[in-house]
């Protein structure tokens, strides 16, 4: 078990950064997530953690030794693969034994292990198989056990669930979240899949163009988005954004609503603001339908989740903004309904930077 | 799966576009143009395989028989040094008792045997410059073939393409130089030189050949192996080469093939030493007229190590390894 230390770590393509200069520490026994969209530059900082891409810059420090020019081979993790790169022309069983036959480990131990891990991942009846006559759940439960099989000190998991089906995928999370507590290795999880990341990690590390814009646990990227992009890219559908002025404590935003925040906040505002342009962000629970409201919208659609009811509406033209309301509540399609905002749920983005703007006092 | 378990299944036995009358006809029309293709390539081969057991009559008649005693003559004469005897020679030649078999049907012929030919020498020269050339090529081609599919070589393409380029030469221009480059450097009527000669030219077809299987291949399975403990060489020995195996095994037997069939270079090249079967073979013109029969039987005995070969392999050549096990 290990911590990973990235010391300004980066990747240049000629010109052209994969990854800019990051710096990233990964606890013993922690759940990392690096989550973005495709080419944001998460696989290949996974990649150089691993050993498999050399760094332009920077170091890697696993477990207090540098390894930033060590072959992957020397530096104790295993890795799994969105395609699984299980080997075809070796059985489930020569697969799961493959990295312990690098050790040069004795049969009677390879044997033992092999017969504990897929224990483990109930795969028992599977090692005869090879892997093209195994369905892709399975098959990725194999590249798990042949990952778990040498108890490296940390898991480097690229997309794991992404070549699964649907179904599949719910059912692989809870299984690997489940390995994770039992083996409390340190685990780094490369994934486009914000729910996933939400639902597996201790950290999330949302990047973005080579970037990272946050590191946070999954409440703090939700509730307190450092920047726009982290606050749209994390929920589905992502924080509501709203452009407005602001001025004299009090924000004007389209369709003539006028957003008075908490009285302690326009001062924060007031010296966090470059310009008297504001963005306000709220995620779509934080809408309080109430008649006397100081926001109001026209509700542009009806959707039914069974679980709750998300309204689409319209705040002025072309601002369209989601909100999650009880699935008791009634509306019919061109109504004009208010609301309030629940001020925990809200934050405000400076438009020139795309910043959040800090709120010090705030619960 | 759930699908459509209330309707009645569906049988796949019976697609109605394979009953229609022009399904039937345009099949007719393939498999006899298949089968017409088939017997115009076969009718050589056949002619020299029965030539090969046909007598020395036999072989020339007009038109040719099909049906005929097959003998063994040609084999003999093929593999045999033969001196014509005269007559009154022959009749006392005839009488000995100590004959052997091959000697006895040479003797009707009025023919006796001296020796052995030197037949089954260039047959074994061909295998040995055959087989050494071909696993060179293979073996230096994976290797080049991997690199260039795995790695940034510096100036890749034009490489490459240089590779490709000592194909685009007629090989029968540059025989003279290399004929006395060979005399200079020794290697002149040696089965070195014709190994090294074979390499070369087979190389560029054997790094192109690979290079597209290999890039097939992909790489995820060798970073999975380097991350769990091995080496690249290892890896590429554990990982890469059994699932190019489809690919070697077809670069080898066309490597082969060009190998055991090369006749200019290896008449150019060698005299005594290191012939090969090739320019050999219609040197068996034989004593008095062309000896058809003879040299049938020696196209046969040359056909013979490759077909073998060709069907040893024919698995691979056919069956690839990677099962799917990859979802793209």
């Amino acid at each position: 078990m290990a911590d990973i230390e990235l010391r300004q770590v980066e990747k240049r393509f000629g010109e052209q950064y994969a990854v800019r200069p990051l710096d990233l520490c990964i606890k013993n026994g922690e759940f990392v997530a690096l989550l973005g969209p495709s080419g944001c530059g998460k696989t290949t900082t996974l990649r150089m953690i691993a050993g498999l891409e050399t760094v332009s810059g920077g170091r890697i420090i696993l477990n207090g030794q540098d390894v930033t020019w060590l072959k992957p081979s020397q530096r104790d993790v295993a890795m799994v693969f969105q395609f699984f790169a299980l080997y075809p022309h070796l059985t489930a069983w020569e697969n799961i034994a493959f990295p312990l036959q690098a050790e040069g480990e004795r049969r009677e131990n390879i044997q033992r292990r092999v017969k504990e891990v897929a224990e483990l991942l109930q795969i028992e009846p599977l090692l005869k198989s090879r892997p093209g006559a195994l369905s892709s759940g399975d098959q990725q439960r194999i590249a798990l056990a042949r990952a778990l099989v040498r108890r490296p000190s940390c898991f480097l998991m690229d997309e794991p669930l992404g070549a699964l089906d649907a179904d599949f995928r719910e059912t692989m999370r809870s299984e690997i979240k489940r390995l994770h507590i039992l083996q409390n290795a340190t685990t780094v999880y490369v994934t486009h899949d914000q729910i996933e990341a939400m639902a597996m990690a201790d950290r999330i590390v949302v990047m973005s163009q080579g970037v990272v814009q946050q590191v946070g646990t999954p409440a703090e990227v939700y509730h307190t988005p450092s920047n726009l992009f982290v606050a749209q890219f994390i929920g589905s559908p992502g924080m509501n954004l709203v452009k407005g002025h602001w001025a004299d404590g009090v924000a004007t935003l389209p369709g003539g609503n006028r957003y008075t925040p908490p009285p302690d906040w326009p001062e924060a505002l007031n010296r966090g603001l470059s310009s008297s342009g504001v963005i306000v962000g709220f995620r779509p629970e934080a809408v309080h339908i109430h008649p006397n409201g100081q926001l109001a919208a026209t509700v542009y659609s009806v959707d039914l989740h069974g679980a709750y009811t998300m309204l689409v509406l319209e705040m002025g033209d072309d601002h369209s903004i989601h909100a999650r309301v009880s699935r008791d509540a009634h509306f019919t399609v061109g109504e004009t309904m208010r609301f309030d905002l629940n001020p925990s749920m809200v934050r405000f983005f400076d438009p020139k930077n795309e910043r959040a703007v800090p709120i010090t006092n705030r619960n | 799966m759930a699908v459509s378990t209330t309707s009645a299944p569906i049988t796949y036995a019976t697609r109605v576009d394979k009953v229609g009358a022009r399904y039937q006809f345009t099949r007719a029309l393939r498999i006899a143009v298949v089968v017409l293709y088939a017997t115009i390539s076969l009718i050589p081969v056949f002619w020299m395989v029965t030539a090969a057991f046909k007598s020395r009559p036999d072989v020339v008649a007009i038109p040719p028989k099909v049906f005929f005693t097959p003998t063994i003559e040609g084999f003999i004469s093929l593999l045999t040094k033969r001196v014509l005897l005269p007559p009154g020679m022959m009749e006392e030649y005839k009488q000995r008792t100590d004959l052997n078999f091959a000697e006895r049907i040479m003797a009707e012929r009025g023919q006796r045997i001296t020796g052995p030919s030197q037949y089954g020498q260039r047959l074994l020269n061909s295998v040995i410059v055959a087989s050494a050339s071909t696993v060179l090529s293979v073996l230096l081609g994976v290797l080049a073939a991997y690199a260039f599919s795995r790695f940034n070589v510096p100036g890749k393409g034009d490489l490459l393409f240089f590779i490709l380029s000592t194909r685009m030469l007629p090989p029968v221009v540059v025989t003279i130089p290399i004929f006395l480059m060979y005399q200079q450097l020794r290697l002149y009527d040696t089965h070195l030189g014709l190994i090294l000669l074979y390499t070369v030219f087979n190389l560029s077809f054997a790094v192109w050949l690979l290079k597209g299987f290999i890039d097939e291949i992909p790489r995820e399975y060798e970073e999975a192996a380097l991350v769990d403990g091995y080496s690249r060489l290892q890896a590429f020995r554990k990982v890469v080469l059994p699932q190019a195996i489809t690919g070697i095994a077809a670069t080898f037997v066309f490597c082969l093939i060009f190998a055991w069939n090369e006749y200019a270079f290896a008449l150019m090249l060698t005299s005594e030493r290191a012939r090969t079967a090739p320019p050999s073979i219609p040197t068996v013109l034989g004593t008095g007229g062309i000896e058809w029969s003879a040299i049938a039987a020696g196209t046969l005995g040359f056909l013979v190590p490759v077909i073998i070969v060709t069907f040893a392999l024919r698995d691979y050549l056919l069956r690839g390894v990677t099962f799917g096990a990859l979802r793209k």
